[in-house]
C-alpha cells in the first residue's frame, strides 16, 4: 500500500485542483451557490479518487477494478441529468428562459469536467508511479489543467459573426431593426416606449456555417438569454412587447436581435452578444460537405 | 392547446369583424389602444394593429 500513498495521493490531489479550478462561475455558468459547489467537489473528488487508482490497481493485478471506471462513467452521467433537470425547473421562473439547447451544453459540460479531472488524476499518477518523481508528476498535473482548459473553451459568436449595432424602426405598426422585421406592436405608447428604451444589434455571419448555426432556434434564444442576463430587461409578465426577439433576415441571413434592455448601452450589448457561447448542439457544418460548398459560392 | 392564442378583438370598424372571440367596439383611436392596454395587461397579452382599425390581442 505505502508504494503506491504518493502516487494515488498525487493523484487525487491535483484531479481535485483540476475540478476546483473548472469551477469558477459567471454569469452563465451554474453554480452559484454553496451547496452546488460541495457537490460538484464531491464528485470531482470521486472523480480523481478513480482516475489516480486505476494503474497502481492494474499494477496489482486487480483487473476487475478498472471495471469500476465503468461504474464512474454511469455515475457522471448521471450528472449531466442532475444539472439538466434542475435548470430546466429553474428556466421556468426566468422571464427570458435559457432554452433546452443552452441547458443540454451547459449540463454536457459539467459531465465533461470529470472526465477532465479523471485524465488529470490518472496523467499524475502515472507519472509518478513510473518516475517516482513526485514533482514532475505535479507539473504533468498542471499541464494536463492547461489542456483541459483549452478542451473546455468554446467558440464564441464572435468568432463565427460580425456584431454591430441596429437601428430601431417602426413601419407602421411594424417593429424593424435595419430591414429585418421582428414584430407588430400595436399598442402606439409601447411603440414611443420601445424606440425611446430598445437596443438592437444586428449579427452578421462571417459564412455558411456560422449561418445556419445562427438560424437554430436554441442559439437565438440562448443570445437572448445572455444580453438579458447582462443588460437586464424591462420586460414583465404583463408586457409581453419587451420580450427580446432575435429573428433573421431571409434573404440575407443575418440575425437581428431586438431588446429593451435595465441599462441602456450598446457597447455593452455588443460585447455582451459577442461573448456568447456557441452551442454545441447548434454547430452546423454545411461547408464541410461538397454539396454545401457548391452551394456557397 | 394552440400556443398562440387570439383572446379578444377590438375594432373601430364594426364591418371588419364577426365571429365567437369577444369583440370590443370603439369609438375613437385613443379609446382603442386605451381598452386593448387594459385587456392585454389584464390576460397578460400583447396588442397587435391589423391595420384596417382592429387591434388584436394574443397571447403568445
Amino acid at each position: 500500500m505505502e508504494q503506491y500513498g504518493m502516487t494515488i495521493g498525487l493523484g487525487i490531489l491535483m484531479g481535485t485542483l483540476a475540478r476546483a479550478y473548472m469551477l469558477r462561475s459567471d454569469y452563465r455558468q451554474y453554480p452559484g451557490y454553496p451547496h452546488g459547489y460541495v457537490t460538484h467537489m464531491s464528485l470531482g473528488f470521486i472523480a480523481a479518487a478513480l482516475g489516480s487508482v486505476a494503474l497502481p490497481a492494474i499494477a496489482e493485478k486487480e483487473f476487475a477494478a478498472v471495471t469500476f471506471l465503468a461504474l464512474a462513467a454511469q455515475q457522471f452521467r448521471e450528472v449531466r441529468n442532475m444539472e439538466r433537470e434542475s435548470l430546466a425547473a429553474l428556466d421556468e421562473a426566468e422571464l427570458v428562459p435559457r432554452g433546452q439547447d443552452y441547458i443540454e451544453g451547459i449540463a454536457r459540460v459539467f459531465e465533461q469536467r470529470n472526465y477532465l479531472v479523471i485524465v488529470t488524476a490518472l496523467a499524475t499518477s502515472s507519472v509518478n508511479f513510473f518516475t517516482r518523481w513526485p514533482l514532475l508528476s505535479i507539473l504533468t498535473g498542471f499541464a494536463f489543467l492547461g489542456v483541459s482548459e483549452y478542451l473546455m473553451k468554446g467558440k464564441i459568436l464572435g468568432d463565427i459573426a460580425k456584431v454591430e449595432a441596429g437601428r430601431l424602426h417602426f413601419e407602421g405598426p411594424l417593429l424593424k431593426v435595419n430591414e429585418i422585421e421582428i414584430m407588430n406592436v400595436g399598442l402606439p405608447e409601447m411603440r414611443e416606449k420601445i424606440l425611446r428604451d430598445g437596443l438592437a444589434v444586428v449579427i452578421h455571419p462571417k459564412d455558411d456555417n456560422a449561418r445556419s448555426t445562427l438560424h437554430n432556434m436554441g442559439q437565438r434564444q440562448a443570445i437572448a438569454n445572455v444580453a438579458t442576463a447582462i443588460l437586464g430587461t424591462k420586460k414583465d409578465i404583463d408586457t409581453p412587447e419587451f420580450t427580446p426577439m432575435v429573428r433573421k433576415n431571409i434573404d440575407i441571413g443575418s440575425i437581428a436581435l431586438f431588446c429593451v434592455p435595465a441599462e441602456k448601452d450598446i457597447e455593452s450589448l455588443v460585447a455582451a452578444v459577442e461573448r456568447v457561447p456557441v452551442l454545441e448542439s447548434a454547430r452546423r457544418a454545411p461547408l464541410k460537405t461538397k454539396a454545401g460548398r457548391i452551394a456557397a459560392d | 392547446m394552440a400556443k398562440d392564442q387570439l383572446l379578444a378583438v377590438v375594432t373601430l370598424n364594426k364591418e371588419a369583424v364577426g365571429g365567437d372571440v369577444p369583440i370590443f367596439f370603439v369609438s375613437t383611436e385613443e379609446e382603442q389602444s386605451r381598452v386593448a392596454g387594459t385587456l392585454a395587461q389584464v390576460m397578460k397579452a400583447m396588442v397587435h394593429d391589423v391595420g384596417n382599425g382592429v387591434y388584436i390581442i394574443v397571447k403568445h
